[in-house]
Order: structure tokens, then sequence, then C-alpha cells
């Protein structure tokens, strides 16, 4: 039973990491209606310019972090400009692909500013576990994964109140409830996404972080996209809250699966346990857990 | 003056069927296969062959599956490679475990186990849709590698699960050769590519493109819904499938499971979009610059720093590329949505009007 629990903590604190790439993929999609690949790209970006920006420059971390936020949120606005508004009334798959080639270019840019090598990381925080919780209840849970989880709480919070209550945030709910009914009650279109895809920046500078002083910031961060993507699926793309609770049963059944299913097929199965889960689960639920349903009419 | 199809007339039900209505098209096509049949192995060294003609041919025939399942029945899928992979991995079960057996059957055997595999994995397109389908197929790119990785049997228990594929021998003549590889493949897509042409305006080609364009509507005209994308995803993996035996047999020659990753996936998705969905001439277009473009955006780089006189590191020239190609991607698509093939057709269109666009 310490066991199965250890690994179960374990596993939701995994989840809610892949939960905060996620959010990212869900902000865009709400607002713009555009499935974000970049988002993985913009995740990987982010953090080679926070480490870059503070091996270069020697300044205090908190302005490195406004200095990549900054960063982040010219990139947003450079994307609506360049990609997003001559592509406006195109079908989505071509949005889609859009973004794809998107992630080449942040990618290839990225390291053609900042290099190719594996850097560290140190946000001063141990990946140790917690002394008193070891003592009292023989469970092991990492410092780190407290923390990363209490941050994309505090995420998850700070963006249901800009969501629900400032005038942007009312302005977003209805460009993504509906472009041309938002556009004819004056809610500037353009403004709104370059926004958007700022927010996603910042989402993805904290995910980029917390990623990257987890695994060091290296290409493979690019990879942690693929992980988000059945978080998505089984959340269902438009929630945010789907997002959390998609990332949470991702991450507690892959740790599960790897521990107590792994060892009879043969391990190695947290490539594509989450993807096979989250098919099943569709099956059931074609939207997702929290998805809006889609209706057919002829 | 040159395009034009005034006067030919039809008399019977069988010429105005053909595939190829018009005259100046069958000219066309005919002229085309034998450049690359005939003209080609004259001129072309071993290096265009192994390096740029063979990859060329083998992705088309993956781009054209994708495109029958993405272009024309409108399933978007990211598992392409997955297909190929079992097209490759079965083709050599075959030639390996049954002694005797023609090349060319395991091939088209190869094909049915991909497309078996395609079925399963297509199953889900019942009720999923879009993109929630489409990170569905993620999950056939990543199980099937791990799988062939896992079961030593596949791959009869080589190291990594990489397989040498056999020697092509059909009817005592070995294709061994740049060239007669590339012949083979040439046949091979040549007839896969006619079967789809005819294969897209038959009555399950039009079943798909009603499909594709509002599935509730399709299904109310009297149109089995799930009948029509299952072989969308039968037919598709075929092709993919065949395609990936050839990738192995004839491009190069040993693969591992790894290489059918993601990034191929993509690519071939590259190839339908920027050459067209929906279209046959499409996948060979889009086949063609995303294979000729790296090659040729390496030479540029490389040719162009070199007479900049500056000295790139060895991983610049490779991310340069990610960013050009990145940026090409995009470019194409804000410029041509619908792709190469759209251009081909205006192009076309404008040829019928010369000189005398009046």
């Amino acid at each position: 039973m310490h066991f199965f629990l250890e690994v179960l903590i374990g596993g939701l604190l995994a989840g809610v990491m892949y939960s905060l790439v996620a959010l990212g993929f869900v902000l865009i999609y709400k607002a713009s209606g555009v499935f974000n690949f970049a988002q993985g790209a913009m995740v990987f970006f982010a953090a080679l310019t926070y480490v870059g920006l503070l091996e270069k420059t020697g300044l205090p971390p908190w302005i490195v972090f406004a200095l990549t936020l900054g960063v982040m949120v010219l990139l947003g606005i450079a994307i609506e400009r360049v990609v997003l508004r001559p592509l406006v009334n195109q079908p989505q798959i071509t949005l889609f692909m859009a973004t794809i080639g998107l992630a080449f270019f942040i990618e290839g840019l990225a390291q053609i500013i900042w290099g190719t090598d594996v850097r560290r990381l140190d946000l001063g925080l141990q990946d140790e576990p917690i002394e008193s919780v070891l003592t009292r209840f023989d469970i092991m849970v990492s410092k780190f994964d407290l923390v990363a989880a209490a941050a994309a709480g505090v995420l998850v919070a700070v963006l249901a109140v800009f969501f629900n209550v400032t005038r942007i945030g009312r302005a977003l709910r209805a460009v993504a409830d509906d472009h041309q009914a938002a556009l004819a009650v004056g809610i500037p279109l353009k403004q709104i996404w370059a926004i958007v895809w700022s927010v996603a920046g910042f989402v993805a500078l904290v995910a980029g972080l917390l990623w990257g002083a987890r695994n060091g910031v290296q290409f493979a961060l690019t990879f942690v996209a693929l992980k988000a993507l059945p978080v998505l699926i089984l959340g269902g793309f438009e929630s945010v809250l789907g997002a959390i609770v998609g990332g949470l049963i991702i991450g507690a059944s892959e740790k599960l699966a790897e521990v107590y299913l792994g060892p009879l097929i043969g391990g190695g199965i947290e490539g594509w346990f989450a993807y096979v889960l989250a098919l099943l689960f569709l099956l059931v639920r074609p939207e997702g857990l929290f998805g809006e349903r889609h209706i057919d009419r002829v | 003056m040159l395009y034009r199809e005034s006067g030919q007339f039809k008399t019977t039900y069988a010429a105005d069927q053909q595939l190829f209505p018009i005259v100046q098209d069958r000219v066309a096509i005919l002229a085309l296969l034998a450049v690359a049949a005939v003209g080609v192995p004259l001129v072309a060294t071993d290096y265009w062959f192994t390096a740029i003609l063979i990859p060329f041919l083998v992705f088309s025939l993956a781009a054209l599956g994708l495109n029958i399942l993405t272009g024309y029945a409108g399933q978007l899928s990211l598992g392409t490679a997955a297909f190929m992979a079992v097209g490759a991995i079965a083709a050599y079960n075959f030639q390996l475990r049954i002694p005797g057996i023609p090349i060319l059957v395991s091939f088209v055997l190869g094909g049915v186990s991909a497309a078996m595999v395609g079925v399963l994995f297509g199953l889900p397109s019942l009720r999923i849709k879009g993109f929630y389908l489409a990170v569905a197929t993620l999950a056939a790119q990543f199980f099937v590698p791990w799988l062939v990785v896992k079961v030593g049997w596949f791959s009869n228990y080589s190291a990594s699960g990489v397989i040498t594929a056999q020697p092509v021998v059909i009817a005592g003549v070995a294709f061994d050769t740049p060239v007669r590889k590339y012949l083979l493949v040439l046949a091979i897509v040549a007839v896969l590519a006619l079967a789809a042409k005819n294969l897209v305006r038959s009555r399950i080609g039009r079943a798909w493109m009603a499909v594709r364009d509002m599935d509730v509507a399709a299904s109310v005209i009297g149109i089995r819904i799930m009948r029509t994308k299952l072989i969308a995803f039968a037919v598709s993996s075929f092709y993919c499938g065949v395609a990936g035996a050839l990738y192995a047999f004839a491009y190069l020659g040993s693969v591992e499971p790894d290489g059918f990753n993601l990034d191929l996936s993509f690519r071939i998705l590259f190839m339908i979009i920027i050459g067209g969905v929906g279209s046959i001439m499409g996948s060979f277009l889009g086949a063609a610059f995303i294979t000729l473009l790296p090659t040729f955006l390496d030479v540029v780089l490389t040719d162009g720093a070199i007479a900049l006189g500056l000295n790139l590191p060895s991983g610049m020239t490779s991310m340069a590329q990610l960013v050009v190609f990145g940026a090409l991607i995009i470019f194409f698509l804000i410029v041509e949505p619908l792709g190469l093939a759209r251009l081909w057709q205006i192009g076309k269109e404008k040829l019928r009007l010369w000189p005398f666009p009046h």
C-alpha cells in the first residue's frame, strides 16, 4: 500500500508537469481554434533563452525572467503578425501545418542563437524527498515536484481570474465562442490573438523552467509537447480544467502502468501507454472529459 | 494552342470514361513514363538514383497513401510511418519465413498486413473526428515501433530490432544495382498511382469525398460511413505498407524500427500539404519538393557560407536548414494553401487559352 501510494503521488505530480504544457495548447485552441503544435518548441525556446540570458548577462534571475517574458511576448506578437494574420479563414488543418512549420523555425532559431549544448538550469530547488513526510508517513514526495505542482496551481488560479474577471479575459472568451460575433461587438480580434499567444508564451516559459530544471535544457524538451497531447485529448481541447485533470490522470496511470503492468509485458511502455489510454477513453467520450460537445447538423 | 480539347469528340462510353480523356494528357503521361523509364537511366548517376530518385518515388507512394486517407476521405492521420513500418517488417518476415515466395507477393502481403493494422487503428475514427483522431493515430505511431523492438520474432532476434532486407530477385533477375532498383520502384509506383487515380473517381472514391465534405449528409444519402472510412484506412495503409517495404528493400537496405518515427510521418504529411491535399498529382509534386529541398538547402547553405567566407560550425547548417524549412512551409501555406497541385491546375487553365486569353 505504501509503495502504491508513493507511485500514485509521484505520478500525479509528474502529471502536473504535463498539464503545464497542455495548458499552453488549450489557451491557444480556445481563443483561436488553432491546434498549436509549436507549443513544445516555445517551451524549449523559453527555457533556452532564460538560461542563455542568465549566462550572458549575469543579472539576477527575476530580471532575466522578466526579459525572457518580454522576448516571449514579442515572439507571440510576431507569430500573430507573420503567420496567423495571413492565414485567417483557412481550414484548421492548414493552420495546424503552419504551426508545425513554426515549430521547426523556432527550434532552429533557438539553437542558432544559443548553441546546441545541453545546459543545466538551477532554480535552487532540490529534487529530494521532503523530510517530514518521509518520517511521518514513510512516503517519498519530491520537493521539486511539489513546488512544480504549486506553480501549476497558482498559474491556473491566475488564468481563471484573468479569464473570468478581467475585461481582456472576457473578450478572449467571446472570441473563442464566435469570431464573427466578437468582431461585431467591437472586440479587436488581432490584438486578442497577440495577447493569447503572449500568454501562451508565458505558460511556455514557466513550463520550460520547470522541465529544464528537471531534465536539463536540451532539444529533448520539445518532445514534452508530445506527452501533452494525450493529456489534451483526455481532458478536451477547450478546457483549462480538463488540461489539469487530464494531466493528473495520465501522469498517475502512466506511472502505475509502468510499475505494475510494465514487468508483465516487457517494460518501456511509457512511450505509448498514455496514447492508448487516451484512445480507449475517447471511444467512450469522443470529446474528452470537459471538451465541448460536438453536435452535427445537416 | 497546344493544350486544347476542342474537336476531340467521344463516340463511345468507354472513350468518354477513360482515365485521361484529353489526348494531350495521355501523350504527356506516356512521354513522362518513357523519359522516367528510358531517358533517366541513360543520364543519371548512381548518386542521383540512391539519394534522390528512389527516395522521391518511395515517398511519393507513401504520400499517395496518406493523401487517400487525409485528402480524399478527410481523416487526418499522424501515423503514416507506423504503417510503413508494418509493411516493411511484414514483407521481410514473409521473405524470411516462407521459402521461395516471390518478392512481389511479399510486397503485396506486406501491404495487406499494413492494411489490417490500418483498419484496427482506423476503428476509432468511427467515433472520433478531427484533431482528436490525429492524436489518436499517434498511438499507432508510438505503439508499432515499440512492439517490433520488444517482440524479437518480428526482426528475427536481431539487435535493437534492425532488419536487413533480403536481396530482391524477380524471375531470376537480381535487382541489385541502383538503376535496376530504380526501375523496379518506378514500375510499382506507376501501377499503384494509376490504380489510385482510377480508384478516386470510382464509386468508393466518390463516397470518400462525400464523407470528407460532410459525413452526416453522406450518411443521409445512403453512404455507409463505417465501411467507407474503414476502406479508406485499409487502402491508405496498403499504399503506405508497400511504400514501407520499398523503403526497406529498395532504398535503405536495412532499417530499424526507430527509423519509422514521428518525423517521417510529419515529413509525409508535409508532402501532401505542400503538394496539394486531395490530389494524386500533388502527392508527387510534394514528395519531389520535400525530398529535394534539404539536399538543395544543404548545397546552397554550405556553398553560400564558403562563398561569403564564413566559417560555420557543422551543426549550424542543419539548424539553418530547420529555420529555412519551417519558414518555407509557412510561406507556401500563406501563398497557396491548396498546394503545388493548385498552381499546376492554374497553369493548365492558362495554357488552355494561350496564346489568346480572351
